[in-house]
């Protein structure tokens, strides 16, 4: 140490010389970092922006992209279920038509068998009439053989003869305008059956 | 600081034997001997070794911005990442923070600023070298002048000539008599004392920190060196050199960083109109 031309220094009054080695070293470094070191970093910086901003927008670019996707999805989906419910509709109301149809057609098919029905009716009814006109003619013809052969020999018995003979014209007279009269399909089964049971329904 | 080292050294001399006696570290410490001497247009250069620990930092403090920034990535590698660090430091806790809106164009010279005083300021405690150009009153003055003159020619630039003045001198909003009072405090202010507190505050720091540090270790050979009682408290005295070391760390990055600050403070009052 070289106290003795120093001791009397004052470190407040620094020499010219000092001064000027300070201000070019400083300069130096100033130089350095205003002409290289700080525009790198500012363009790392940038660059690190830039980065992250393109990171968060492609994000952002995703993610509309993925709620497109599910609004296109949600619109397909509804569209499926509009036209589920119209097909279902329109079976629907096929199936009505059709049940409509076979019900007419069933009715029609119910209607021709009753009319076919009522006509052979008729025709057997003819057939029987004219059957018991003839069967009546012989009938009267023989009974009156039988009155003519029996003489007069038991009044009692020839009395009841008579009335049964009558009883069954009657029964015959009674029955014969009835099936004549009676043409309508419900009532006239009824009626029709009420009297010819045995052969008359079919 | 020297007062007390002195003290200290006569405590020591008189408790030890009368011959040897302790030598305490005085001012010579910031005046070692020259080296090589020379002189361009009258003014006098003296190379010393404290001349070249300056040269020294800034050279290393250039060499490690620049390794920084050699290949600048998106994503930093180690070496980038310190000095992106420190550079951004500066750049947005004192050049967007302080200064404000406008201060993103002084980063670079707020940061020149901050790793210039800071790298002179670490040859406080690197070893062999163990004393901070900073302590010489050169270095801070020159720097504390080149902020004067950067926030006086910044405030006249961004604000104009007479508002500029104006402003400093005139407080809006302060009733006219206070004016006798307030307009020489703020000239005096703004012009002459500013740049001597800064300057004077980071030389006495690395100052006293230098004198501190060299009478713990002077103290220290000096106490085992006796060969009496007075032995013991060697260690004690190694020891707090130890510790004021790391104090020292601390203080010189306390040092750079409010010596960067105040000029963002500085800058600031320029940059934007008073209020």
């Amino acid at each position: 140490m070289s106290i003795l031309a120093a001791e009397s220094a004052n470190p407040l009054l620094p020499p010219f010389g000092e001064i000027i080695v300070g201000l070019i070293a400083f300069a130096v470094l100033l130089f350095v970092v205003v002409k290289f070191v700080a525009p790198r970093f500012e363009q790392v910086f940038q660059a690190r922006r830039a980065a992250i901003e393109g990171g968060i927008e492609r994000a952002e670019a995703m993610q509309a992209e993925a709620k497109a996707a599910l609004e296109q999805y949600r619109a397909q989906l509804a569209e499926a279920r509009n036209e589920a419910a119209q097909i279902r509709d329109s079976a629907r109301a096929e199936g009505q038509q059709i049940i409509e149809q076979l019900r007419a057609q069933a009715q029609e098919e119910s209607a021709r068998i009753v009319a076919r029905g009522e006509e052979q009716l008729a025709a057997s009814r003819q057939q029987v009439v004219a059957e018991l006109r003839g069967q009546i003619g012989s009938l009267a013809v023989e009974l009156a053989g039988r009155v003519v052969g029996e003489s007069l020999a038991d009044d009692a018995r020839r009395s009841g003869t008579v009335d049964r003979f009558l009883d069954e014209l009657d029964q015959m007279a009674a029955s014969n305008p009835a099936g004549n009269g009676a043409v309508q399909p419900a009532d006239g089964a009824n009626t029709g059956s009420s009297v010819y049971v045995p052969e008359g329904k079919r | 600081m020297t007062s007390s080292a002195h003290a200290l050294g006569d405590v020591l001399a008189v408790e030890s034997d009368p011959g040897g006696g302790f030598t305490p570290p005085g001012i010579g410490e910031f005046y070692p001997e020259v080296l090589t001497s020379f002189s361009v247009l009258g003014v006098g250069f003296e190379i010393t070794r404290i001349t070249i620990i300056a040269w020294v930092a800034t050279l290393a403090m250039i060499a490690f911005l620049v390794a920084t920034v050699r290949k600048p990535e998106i994503v930093p590698g180690k070496m980038q990442f310190i000095g992106e660090t420190g550079y951004s430091f500066i750049r947005d806790g004192i050049a967007r923070d302080v200064v404000g809106p406008k201060g993103l164009p002084f980063a670079p010279f707020l940061a020149s600023l901050f790793f210039f005083i800071l790298a002179n300021n670490l040859m406080a405690i690197i070893p062999f070298a163990q004393i901070s150009p900073m302590s010489k009153f050169a270095f801070p003055l020159v720097l504390a002048l080149i902020c004067w003159v950067v926030y006086i020619v910044v405030g006249i630039k961004n604000q104009g000539l007479w508002p500029y003045f104006r402003d400093i001198m005139f407080l809006p909003g302060v009733p006219k008599p206070m004016y006798l009072l307030i307009t020489p405090l703020e000239l005096l202010q703004n012009f002459i004392v500013r740049p001597f507190t800064l300057a004077i505050r980071l030389f006495a720091n690395m100052f006293a920190g230098h004198m501190l540090l060299v009478t713990f270790a002077l103290g220290a050979t000096y106490l085992l060196s006796v060969g009496n009682f007075s032995a013991v408290f060697g260690p004690i005295s190694a020891l707090m050199a130890i510790v004021m070391t790391f104090f020292e760390l601390l203080v010189i990055f306390l040092q750079a960083y409010v010596f960067t600050m105040l000029m963002g403070t500085y800058l600031n009052g320029s940059v934007e109109a008073a209020h």
